[in-house]
């Protein structure tokens, strides 16, 4: 697994804001990439999107570790990492939602999430509130994760194209997150993985100052060096004013990670590694 | 924030009408809320639509039409200093942009809860919870009544065509001259924000063109780009005209100049 991807992640206040309530973590061996952009007042918003990515990248680690012990296939995978996922998410909300009822210094914090995790060729998505997974495949870059905000009901409705969601004043209102409610669901998405695919998760600080043909052109441009196509993307939301945190993380899928089919599988790909 | 509309005439200000409500109609006859008793009006003329902070101006069929900014317009959504004529009449839309001071609480994340799927009646109306954010009961309001009649509106606002915007006038030009080889004399644009340089898999820079001028960067492969002769290292380094550049072999000549605009 660990093999198969390069990620980078990075993370940067912004021009504007005295301090960042993003949060980015990864776990490389068990293919958990995860963003989070906090809210409420003080520090509180970091202290949530800080909860959320500790305990969903822990436990969907865990999870994900004890059931594919020796790099087996899990049967349905994508409805079994789905359900992980989910569970995490829940697990996540509960605790944020608790503390923010509980101390008077979290009082409606929040935080939004994006959360993939690779394994056997696949990856699945689980997303809340309005940060985004994208990905890069060959020249075409296409966003896999749709908002949950006020805008993009809007968009969906053919109230605003999206040329003139850019320019609108209803930014930053989310119709879902996590730690606001006793309970939260997060969507869920499983797509197939190609050896050569780029996935971007971004929190809006970046979405919102650079366009997506920028990001595209970027990623396409600099791919061979994941680090410098991360730094230049911060950079480039910094340049065009960097009003809020800026987060990415990037994935590059180096080669196929398919998991492993019964034994005469594993004995099959035991040779194919000897004999490279 | 929702913004306001100052009708004047003549450039004399004549009234002020915030956007209050979520449609706002004017016209020639009384029961409009901004009422223009002129016959250049039509009796129901426009209506300016709000939806929470965004506003967009609708003609509603009127004999002489409706301009925005000097163009004819059925549909518009309306930006900050926008002016909308009716006849001799002008309506000019106002919506400040935060300023630096109130920006950050202005752009405060906040969530709105679906009505529907409160468990409690408390929680039924969208309910904003980032602290200390500077919204007030109207807006709140707003969103309510929206989420209620959001099923009408898409007809009337589907595809709101937007005008042209003026193309950003070039203060400076950057082109790179290729000193070498083959290519030797041929000459490249630096047009877009980031431009590649060099051979894939053996030596690749880019260059960065920034609010701030032009960057060279080096990408991949073992040997670092040469910058008038010297060696660059991972950081980025800023170009200045004339400065000679090689990579993987080829030397190149970087022009920049500033143009009046």
């Amino acid at each position: 697994m660990d093999s198969a991807f390069e990620i980078i992640s990075k993370t940067d206040p912004g021009k504007v804001r005295s301090h960042n309530e993003d949060f980015v973590a990864q776990e490389h061996e068990t293919g958990v990439v995860l963003l989070a952009d906090g809210m409420g007042g003080y520090n509180a918003g970091e202290v949530a999107s800080g909860m959320a990515a500790r305990i969903v990248v822990e436990g969907l680690s865990d999870t994900w570790r004890a059931l594919t012990r020796n790099n087996r296939v899990v049967p349905e995978s994508a409805g079994v990492a789905g359900k992980s996922i989910q569970e995490q998410v829940e697990r996540a909300n509960r605790a944020i939602f608790e503390k923010a009822q509980s101390e008077p210094q979290c009082e409606g914090m929040g935080t939004t999430l994006v959360v993939g995790l690779f394994y056997d060729n696949q990856l699945t998505v689980g997303h809340i509130g309005d940060s985004r997974m994208y990905r890069l495949r060959g020249e075409s870059f296409e966003q896999i994760t749709k908002d949950h905000s006020f805008l993009q009901e809007q968009v969906d409705s053919g109230l605003l194209s999206k040329e003139d969601a850019r320019k609108s004043r209803n930014k930053n209102l989310l119709t879902r997150a996590l730690g606001i409610d006793p309970k939260v669901e997060a969507e869920i998405n499983s797509f197939d993985v190609l050896p050569g695919d780029v996935f971007l998760l971004c929190s809006d600080g970046l979405n919102d100052m650079v366009e997506d043909e920028e990001v595209r052109l970027t990623l396409l441009t600099l791919q061979t060096n994941l680090a410098l196509a991360g730094d230049q993307l911060v950079m480039a939301a910094n340049d065009n004013g960097g009003r809020d945190n800026i987060s990415v993380v990037l994935i590059k899928v180096l080669q196929a990670f398919p998991a492993t089919r019964g034994w005469i599988a594993r004995l099959k790909s035991w040779f194919s590694l000897r004999g490279n | 924030m929702a913004g306001k509309l100052v009708l004047s005439l003549d450039g004399m200000a004549i009234g002020e009408y915030p956007l209050y409500k979520e449609r706002i109609l004017i016209g020639r006859k009384p029961h409009n809320d901004i009422q223009i008793d002129n016959l250049a009006v039509s009796s129901e003329h426009a209506a300016v639509i709000t939806i929470l902070s965004d506003s967009f101006m609708e003609d509603l069929g009127s004999t002489n039409g409706t301009l925005v900014n000097g163009q004819m317009v059925k549909k518009h959504f309306l930006q900050n200093g926008d002016v909308i004529e009716l006849g001799k009449h002008k309506l000019k839309y106002l919506n400040d942009a935060p300023s630096e001071t109130t920006a950050e609480d202005f752009e405060k994340t906040m969530v709105m809860r679906r009505p529907t799927t409160a468990a409690a009646p408390a929680a039924a109306a969208p309910v904003a919870v980032a602290a200390g954010m500077p919204v007030g009961g109207d807006t709140l309001t707003g969103k309510q009544s929206f989420m209620g009649t959001s099923t009408q509106l898409p007809h009337s606002l589907a595809a709101v065509p937007t005008p042209p915007e003026a193309a950003p006038r070039t203060a400076s030009h950057a082109s790179i001259q290729i000193l070498n080889g083959g290519n030797a004399g041929r000459m490249m644009e630096l047009t877009k924000t980031l431009t590649t340089l060099g051979k894939p898999n053996v030596q690749v820079a880019v260059i960065t063109k920034r609010p701030t001028g032009y960057f060279i960067t080096h990408v991949e492969g073992a040997g670092f780009p040469v910058l008038n002769g010297v060696n660059l290292s991972v950081q980025a380094q800023p170009l200045t005209d004339h400065d000679i550049i090689e990579i993987a072999g080829i030397k190149m000549e970087f022009f920049f100049s500033t143009a009046a605009t």
